[in-house]
């Protein structure tokens, strides 16, 4: 008995002796209670590349995803920033600007094959990358389609607009849907701009004129962006589409239970579409609108705080997070796409002839980054408010103009944002 | 030398210690913090130094001009009238956006206007959002403050009773304030959804199917409406309360003395009840209104300041800026506002209801 004390009480002090010999580093993470194994990966990751070295251990803090941005801000005020951040794609500008970031300093072969969308880059330097992306389309039934003698569009021949119109009125005039199409009017927030605004750019108009990242004017209320805010207003006064007082759950479910014909959602939200409709189910590219199609880009990635005193070691541990192993894990686990298509071809759904292989395509050939300035958290908030307003049934012009003014203010007051 | 108040009073100002340092720290430093901000451009996280901008947000936030616009007229000079026989005027963009003949209305939309003979009268504001959110600040104060406190007290009246159970009746209706309002929000959301919504479910129910669901939260007309209602449902059992502790306050040898007069039941409460309320009416009066101004977590919830502006608020705009919008400077400004609105009205309120 008290041989067996004295072993333990060896194992304690050996345990501690470990420990003090690796360096820790704090990590932080969106994804508390998540629904998928996201979570669970996490910390999968982070206690292999504890056990595979002895140099630093890592330890994971996770937070819910609405609070997360708020604790970011708070914690670089009162300087108390972990060593890793977890950060948005269209966020890390606004984070790298203000001081909370340092460049990656990774090698940047070691990032050959990553999908656009995976990789954080500002200012020429890249500060964040990501084990997965997330893609959009327009999510439909073949027999529905047929049915109705609906073409099926391909990326390579994607509807045009008068074709797109044309379904929605074709659709709308069987009568067995509630509405021909569901937007996702109920998710506010960064989906506005993050599914809405590669409408506008297909349209040939933009959030901000990208060329400097200095102004909104004739970019945000161009002819081409009017011309995108009367057919998005239509959409809404034809009853194509439930306008922003759709109800959450009919967003979650509408398109299973067959309230929409069409559903323009994220391949998060693919696996239960596949489940229910099996081969019938079909991922969509986006229509064309005229300057080609686009999609969304970017997701959550790593990159490491300015205020780190290690940085050598979170980057030794986000070169560990992004081995393709990794990258395959957390796509099966969450359903998103994985950053290269080597990792791809490893998982259960993006693997030649997987269900969800289709938005691997999307990921990488339509995919846009949303602008990348520091002003994005901005813009995006004024944009959203734009496109509620003229689903709503504000007048067009004057919506686009004052996002424009609102925007072009928001720049000025920041001195250009560092451009 | 001590003066005599903290010389006798030490040990009072040990147990208030807790409380004064707390309150100076997060409401009295916060408050004169949020003054200075608003003479700056601080914002929440950028890397360039705050600069003193004097009273450019205040401006920024009242600006209102009042612009004349002439109809369009053909080259006989008769106006031009559309299909429908109404008069055609230029676009207000062309007068405010990149005109250097009229710089007084650089950068201002228009917030209303109305028909003055063919001339249309524009009133333009440099921030129609703003001015939206105080308009509807106002209304909601305007129509909660007096329907609040009427209702609370009714309540009281009813439930100061002495019959069995009637503690029941105090604990359900006091339940809603205890109850987290975001709770209470989310819950409305449900009770207003459109469509399958509880309300237009028992309204359908109550009119034999002949009533027509309504969007309430999506409609500009409703929206804010059905938020007040809701505000009120859930204040309500607060200030019952207090009314019931004025009530108890009154001297039964009031109401014996009443009583053997022959007084009936309303000039009881005409000459006991109510003069006895008086200043529990000055204080829910008072508390209200304030209550009222700082309206938020139902429109953070519930809103979100839409549909089209219906239900922005000031306390709304004040977060929506200065947190997501990263302008602290922008926030604080409108904090500022707030205060100077709610301690006006606070003192206008005082000196009406003074003794006198």
């Amino acid at each position: 008995m008290k041989n067996l004390r004295h072993a333990t009480a060896l194992a304690a002090i050996a345990c501690a002796g470990m420990a003090q010999a690796q360096t820790e580093l704090s990590l932080w993470y969106h994804g508390a209670g998540s629904a998928n194994a996201e979570e669970a990966l996490v910390n999968q990751v982070v206690a292999d590349f504890n056990a595979s070295q002895s140099d630093w251990k890592v330890v994971l803090e996770t937070f819910p995803q609405l609070a997360y941005n708020d604790a970011v801000g708070a914690a670089a005020l009162a300087d108390e920033l972990p060593d890793i951040l977890d950060v948005d794609g269209p966020v890390m500008p606004n984070w790298a600007w203000a001081g909370y970031m340092q460049p990656l300093g990774i090698d940047e072969a070691k990032l050959e094959g990553f999908l656009p969308g995976t990789i954080g880059r500002w200012n020429g330097e890249i500060y964040s990358v990501g084990l997965w992306d997330a893609a959009v389309a327009m999510m439909a039934r073949r027999s529905v389609l047929e049915e109705n003698g609906i073409r099926i569009p391909t990326l390579e021949e994607p509807w045009t607009r008068e074709e797109f119109d044309g379904v929605l009125q074709t659709l709308k005039d069987t009568g067995e849907f509630d509405y021909p199409l569901d937007l996702g009017m109920a998710w506010k927030g960064e989906w506005y701009p993050y599914a809405f605004s590669p409408f506008l750019q297909s349209f040939g108009g933009d959030i901000v004129d990208r060329d400097g990242y200095q102004t909104a004017e004739g970019v945000l209320n161009g002819d081409a962006a009017i011309e995108f805010g009367e057919w998005w207003q239509g959409l809404f006064e034809n009853d194509m589409a439930p306008g922003t007082s759709q109800d959450a759950a009919d967003r979650e479910t509408g398109f299973l239970e067959g309230k929409y014909a069409l559903s323009w959602n994220g391949n998060w939200a693919a696996l239960p579409v596949v489940e229910k409709f099996g081969d019938d189910a079909l991922f969509l590219p986006a229509p064309d609108f005229g300057e080609g199609p686009v999609i969304g880009g970017a997701s959550w990635q790593f990159g490491i705080a300015k205020t780190s005193e290690h940085p050598e070691g979170a980057r030794a541990f986000i070169e560990f997070a992004i081995q393709p192993k990794y990258l395959s894990a957390f796509s099966d686990g969450t359903g998103l796409i994985p950053s290269t298509a080597d990792a791809a071809a490893d998982t259960a759904n993006y693997n030649a002839g997987g269900a969800l292989e289709v938005f691997y395509e999307l990921s990488e050939n339509q995919a846009k980054l949303r602008p990348v300035t520091p002003g994005y958290i901005v813009q995006a908030k004024v944009f959203e408010k734009a496109l509620a307003d003229i689903a709503n049934g504000a007048d067009v012009i004057d919506t686009l103009d004052a996002a424009v003014d609102e925007i072009n203010e928001d720049i000025e007051n920041n001195q250009g944002y560092g451009h | 030398m001590a003066s005599k108040l903290t010389r006798a009073n030490r040990a009072g100002w040990l147990m208030a210690f807790p409380g004064v340092a707390l309150m100076t720290l997060f409401i009295i430093v916060p408050f004169f913090l949020a003054f200075a901000y608003s003479l700056t451009n601080q914002r929440l996280a950028s890397p360039n130094a705050a600069e003193y901008v004097g009273f450019k947000n205040y401006s920024d936030l009242l600006g209102v001009a009042v612009f004349t616009l002439e109809p369009e007229r053909d080259d006989s000079g008769a106006v031009i009238r559309d299909e429908d026989g109404e008069i055609e005027y230029p676009r207000l963009r062309g007068f405010t956006r990149n005109n250097p003949d009229y710089p007084n209305l650089a950068g201002k939309r228009e917030w209303f206007s109305w028909q003055s003979g063919e001339n249309r009268t524009v009133v333009l504001a440099s921030d129609v959002v703003f001015m939206k959110a105080l308009v509807n600040t106002f209304t909601f104060v305007l129509f909660v403050a007096p329907i609040q406190a009427g209702l609370a007290l009714c309540l009281a009246l009813l439930i100061n009773q002495k019959l069995r159970g009637i503690n029941i009746f105090r604990t359900i209706y006091f339940m809603p304030v205890v109850v987290s309002i975001v709770v209470v929000s989310l819950l409305w959301q449900f009770i207003y959804s459109p469509g399958e919504g509880l309300l237009n479910n028992v309204l359908g129910w109550l009119t034999f199917g002949a009533f027509e669901g309504i969007d309430w939260l999506g409609r500009t007309d409703t929206a804010l409406p059905s938020i007040m209602a809701m505000s009120i449902w859930q204040g309500v059992g607060f200030h019952m309360v207090i009314w019931l502790a004025g009530l108890q306050n009154i001297s039964p040898t009031l109401y014996e003395a009443g009583e053997i007069e022959g007084a009936g039941k309303w000039q009881t409460f005409r000459y006991i009840t109510w003069p006895g309320l008086r200043n529990t009416a000055v204080l829910i009066l008072i508390v209200i209104t304030m209550q009222a101004f700082a309206l938020f977590a139902q429109i953070d919830v519930m809103t979100q300041g839409g549909p089209l502006d219906s239900t922005q608020v000031l306390v709304f705009q004040a977060v929506e800026r200065g947190y997501g919008k990263q302008d602290i400077s922008g926030g604080s400004t409108i904090s500022a506002i707030l205060f100077v609105i709610v301690l006006t009205i606070s003192l206008i309120q005082r000196y009406l209801t003074r003794e006198r």
